[in-house]
């Protein structure tokens, strides 16, 4: 557990953090709050000789709310997410998943910008984000792009972002309706067996738009349009939810590791969706 | 003179025995201020680190440590050709099997120590390690012991002979060239026609999975080797640091007086620290070789791979009993999974170590136990994780047999219990397998215990429950699991209890100072039980000074008197005898003293609290605190000055605590998570000493049989790789996992122990990995369950309903 030699870097400003990573390539990574990287790092899976550390650059944390746009800066931590009260009431789902990320301790570390910009598919704000239709915000040497959430997972840890742009921020559309995060998990600080975001919006008593993505059960999270699809315009009846939890599980792709068999997590992810939807549909 | 202050006071001052006294350790360790093996740091150290095998089983063809000592601050490379000439290349391991230090030809393991590098500092051994080039060739791997007892592959070839015949193990014949030894007790032919002739007989096959102790703190050493006066001090992780410096001594040639064992402040050991690791040889060699203090601390990846497991036991069982319930017979075989050395921590005479325990807390007329031992492509261990000697497996095994036998009989589990229990009269009772149980009074203790958590209305409920899963209106579904235990602790009486020939006796030495405070050192070392707190209430309560007056230290061979550690709950039943003894030696010249200061006869005055008054006349007394001081300071006739005592304590029995725990526990067969809505724990260790520590032990004994009940394991695939390496896969449980617990107690004193004292510190893992287990199968009983193994984790709970068709 003691990591190879790097160098590391803290610049002040974003033109130094984009001129290191033109410089190095890929053998330097951005260090956000370190709880997934240095792991990585120690146990010697991941080389990195250049490590830039974020934490010199302002602008980079925090949350505004304008307009029913959401913005949370790249740096902003778990534990910020948590006692945010704009954010609380613009998109109280972030605060029920981000209660459900690992420890408190981690919580104060880790940050919001590192766990979608890591590409693991064990984190759960990547999927909470295709769940909320969010932008990531890149900054690169030709200038400032946005890729959508949905759009921005390829495999586990490959992601559309260049290895000179880093991720500063995300926007979303403050979700109405329903929410629920649902997520089963080992113990506290595990990844999910299986999670769940939802986000049910309701008209005349019916299912007027959904969202649905899943965690942890692919390479990547899942964003299942087909799940939702089978929502809108039911009233989210037994029938209902049992058709999104078949569509999803055809878009899902769980492999068996420590926490079970394919055959279990396929099993918990039909409950965990379930209860996700339920849950989603009493607060809609 | 005239006494100022009331005895209850005087009783409240000593703060002895049956004082929930605060623990004297937790000022340092509450604020970081501990000093562990890790924290010692001396001029010049150097650091060591492994290169490690990646493959379970592979002949190293070569090892080339050119680039390694090429890089800067690496100062040596040590392979076990530097190791043969000093004959350090393997090791004797207490089970009287060798075990290689590093790699000698090939490998056995996945984490096998190959290599050790020495470096300037930390980071360049770990950046040595990634340098050194070894080419293996890989070899067929077996992790299944019945697979090995049958295959082809010699694993151990130093264990067959030129000829290819297969000599004697330490234990007697060997069956195969995979085999290590088979352990019988008890009367097979009575057993088996016992059984054969039986109304009811229910058998079961169990495996109670290979786990770890995990303590927090890793293993690790510090060797300093001084050249000018041939003295080798070695800090480490030791349970047991006398024996250590015995070990050490005959490896290496050192006298035992040139060598000085310490064990500093111990992070937990539960086992894991009893044996010796191929690091600490490494240090010690190191240090020698290159005349500077070596350090060695493994990381939790290692310590998790490569430093002794617990359990890995296939048990097979048959039970036989009337109609009625009346337990007539017991047979169980056992397959041992001993890894690639057999390196179990247990007396020298039971390489099962207490397994034959196996009867538990029952009244069986006829038993019999066989155990077979097999080498494997795992990594060595077999040390008794939070309990006596494989005393875990033992319990495990007969409460689930107990339970099987009760479906069997289509019986209340309690119930079934209740007429099998040992009578109290019949203690000491010896049983089927030889024990000689020394107090007990289980019925009293289970009464408590079923009435505590109203027991009948538990089972009420589960019945409406079933009724509602049945009809749809519910998918939870609710366990009662029931555990009553008898452990076996305080090991040991020397004429059968040794380890590599050191007899297991125990001991304390107490110095008194002149104005009444004291420092007493013992042959144990607390790992985190509070021994500075305990034993220091036994002696207050003995000598009549305050607890808070007296020191207590532990763990440096060159204060400490000979003692043989602290594992198998054996301190206070036997070094905790010896702080006893020893008082009392000191209470007796004390009286002694008092009679001449009080101008009366030795036999005119009677010790009272605090000190010695003349009988009958109660104003005319000596506080042992002026006894202290005249003891020193004033010539009387016919007694040397000084008061100080040494006892060497070798128990003429073991102790035997019970205790019988309730676990509630309600399981969403969807998501197979377990939910624990109540738990309760009698336990019986005889006198308390300080009821505090005792709850401390139990909350974190049964939390540690919560994890290895409900997902704790090593796990290896097939290729022999560990599955289980890192704390995010092997479950540590944290406060969030853990219920509530509810404990309670009965005092059945043991009738041979000094103070009466039975020893704590593993009762509530003993007991409760069956809890937690029966409870989930309980859960799963009215709907067909009959076993399923450990660990329930939430696939195999799932996978328990999904085979029960639960979710059809």
């Amino acid at each position: 557990m003691i990591p190879a030699a790097f160098e590391y870097y803290r610049p002040t400003d974003m033109a130094g953090v984009i001129a290191l990573l033109q410089e190095h390539g890929d053998d330097a990574r951005v260090i956000a709050g370190g709880h997934s990287l240095i792991p990585m790092m120690k146990l010697r899976m991941a080389d990195v000789p250049h490590l830039i550390d974020l934490q010199g650059i302002e602008g980079l944390s925090g949350i505004t709310v304008t307009d029913g746009v959401v913005r949370i800066g790249a740096m902003t931590t778990q534990h910020e997410v948590i006692v945010s009260d704009a954010l609380a009431a613009a998109a109280p789902i972030m605060k029920e998943a981000a209660l459900q990320i690992a420890d408190p301790q981690v919580r104060y570390m880790g940050t919001v910008g590192g766990n979608v910009a890591n590409g693991d598919p064990g984190n759960d704000m990547p999927g909470l984000m295709q769940c909320l239709n969010a932008q990531f915000h890149l900054t690169g040497p030709d200038g400032d792009r946005a890729v959508d959430a949905r759009d921005f997972y390829e495999a586990a840890y490959m992601t559309e972002r260049e290895d000179e742009e880093v991720l500063t921020a995300i926007t979303f559309a403050a979700p109405t309706g329903g929410y629920a995060y649902e997520k089963q998990k080992r113990k506290i600080g595990d990844y999910a067996t299986a999670a769940a975001a939802v986000q049910i919006s309701k008209e005349g008593g019916k299912v007027a738009a959904a969202s649905i993505a899943m965690t942890n059960l692919s390479d990547t999270p899942v964003w299942s349009e087909a799940a939702a699809d089978a929502l809108v315009g039911t009233a989210c009846d037994e029938a209902a939810v049992k058709a999104a939890v078949t569509a999803m599980l055809g878009d899902i792709d769980p492999t068996e590791d420590n926490r079970g068999p394919v055959a279990f997590k396929r099993h918990a992810a039909g409950i965990v969706l379930g209860r996700a939807i339920l849950r989603a549909w009493s607060r809609a | 003179m005239k006494d100022e202050i009331t005895r209850e006071d005087r009783v409240a001052n000593l703060k002895g025995m049956g004082c929930s006294r605060k623990r004297v350790e937790d000022a340092r360790f509450t604020q970081g201020k501990g000093n562990y093996v890790d924290d010692i740091k001396l001029p010049g150290m150097l650091h060591g680190d492994f290169v490690r095998s990646p493959y379970a089983h592979a002949r190293v063809k070569s090892i080339n440590i050119d680039a390694a000592m090429a890089l800067p601050g690496v100062v040596a490379v040590l392979t076990a050709k530097d190791l043969e000439p000093l004959n350090l290349h393997w090791m004797p391991t207490l089970a009287g099997d060798k075990q290689m230090v590093l790699a000698d030809g090939k490998v056995l393991f996945q984490g096998q120590e190959v290599a050790f590098v020495v470096a300037s500092d930390r980071y360049v051994a770990a950046d040595a390690v990634e340098l050194v080039e070894v080419e293996y060739e890989e070899l067929e791997v077996i992790v299944d012991p019945f697979k090995s007892l049958q295959s082809d592959v010699v694993l151990r070839e130093d264990l067959v002979a030129e000829d290819g015949s297969i000599p004697n193990g330490a234990h007697g014949p060997r069956k195969h060239h995979n085999h290590i030894f088979t352990w019988e007790a008890g009367d097979l032919e009575a057993t088996e026609q016992v059984i054969d002739n039986a109304e009811v007989v229910a058998t079961e096959e169990m495996y109670y999975h290979r786990t770890h102790p995990c303590p927090l703190e890793t293993c690790g050493s510090v060797a300093s080797m001084d050249k000018v006066n041939g003295k080798l001090t070695l800090w480490g992780t030791f349970q047991a640091p006398h024996v250590v410096r015995t070990v050490a001594s005959l490896l290496s040639g050192i006298e035992e007086h040139n060598i000085r064992v310490v064990s500093p402040d111990i992070g937990g050991g539960f086992g894991n620290k009893v044996g010796v690791y191929p690091g600490y040889v490494c240090s010690i060699v190191a240090s020698i070789v290159t005349g500077v203090p070596v350090k060695w601390v493994e990381d939790r990846m290692e310590n998790l791979m490569s430093t002794a497991f617990a359990r890995d036991y296939w048990m097979k069982g048959k039970i036989s009993a009337t109609k009625d319930g009346k337990i007539t017979g017991l047979h169980c075989h056992v397959t041992a999974d001993h890894g690639a050395f057999d390196a179990c921590a247990d007396p020298t005479k039971f390489p099962a170590g207490f397994m034959n325990i196996c009867t538990g807390s029952y009244d069986i007329p006829v038993a019999y136990l066989g155990v077979d031992g097999v080498y494997t492509n795992k990594a060595p261990g077999g040390v008794s994780y939070r309990c006596s000697f494989r005393v875990t497996e033992a319990v495990y095994f007969i409460e689930r047999m107990i339970e099987v036998l009760a479906i069997e009989l289509n019986m209340d589990a309690a119930e079934l219990r209740r007429i099998n229990f040992i009578k109290k009269e019949q203690f000491p009772y010896t049983a089927a397998l030889g024990w000689e149980y020394d107090s007990g009074d289980y019925h009293t203790a289970w009464d408590k215990a079923l009435e505590a958590v109203d027991y009948k209305g538990l089972r009420a409920e589960q019945a409406q429950r079933v009724e509602d899963f049945k009809a749809g209106k519910t998918r939870k579904i609710m366990g009662v699991g029931l555990s009553f235990f008898t452990e076996i602790v305080g090991a040991g009486p020397v004429k059968n209890c040794d380890i590599l020939g050191m007899g297991m006796f125990d001991s304390c030495e107490i110095r008194i100072h002149p104005t009444g405070s004291a420092v007493a050192r013992l042959g144990t070392i607390s790992q985190g039980q509070g021994h500075a707190t305990t034993f220091a209430q036994i002696l207050a309560t003995e000598i009549g000074l305050s607890a808070e007056s007296i020191t207590i230290e532990e763990g440096d061979t060159d204060t400490a008197p000979y003692g043989l550690g602290t594992y198998g709950s054996r301190s206070t039943p036997v070094a905790g005898a010896a702080a006893a003894m020893a008082g009392r030696k000191i209470r007796a010249k004390a009286q002694m003293i008092a009679a001449y200061l009080l101008e009366v006869h030795d036999n005119d005055v009677e010790f009272d609290v605090d000190r010695f008054v003349v009988k009958g006349a109660p104003e005319r007394f000596k506080t042992m605190k002026e006894i202290a001081y005249a003891a020193y300071n004033q010539a009387i006739p016919g007694l040397e000055p000084g008061l100080e005592a040494v006892s060497y304590y070798d128990p003429p029995n073991m102790t035997y605590p019970f205790g019988a725990y309730v676990c509630v526990m309600d399981i969403d067969v969807d998501t197979g998570v377990p939910e624990i809505r109540r738990f309760y724990a009698l336990d019986d260790c005889g006198t308390r000493i300080n009821p505090m520590v005792i709850e401390g032990q139990i909350h974190g004994g049964l939390t540690e049989a919560l994890a290895v009940a409900l997902g704790q394991e090593i796990a290896y695939d097939d290729m022999g790789n560990v599955k289980t390496g890192t704390l995010m896969d092997f479950f540590l449980p944290t406060a969030w996992e853990v219920p509530n617990y509810e404990t309670d107690f009965t005092v059945t004193p043991s009738p041979h122990h000094p103070i009466g004292a039975k020893g704590v510190g593993e009762s509530p893992h003993v007991g409760g990995v069956p809890c937690f287990s029966n409870a989930v199968q309980d859960a799963f009983r009215p709907f067909g369950n009959r076993h399923t193994n450990m660990p329930h984790d939430h696939w195999r709970i799932w996978q328990t309903a999904n085979n029960l068709g639960m979710h059809d």
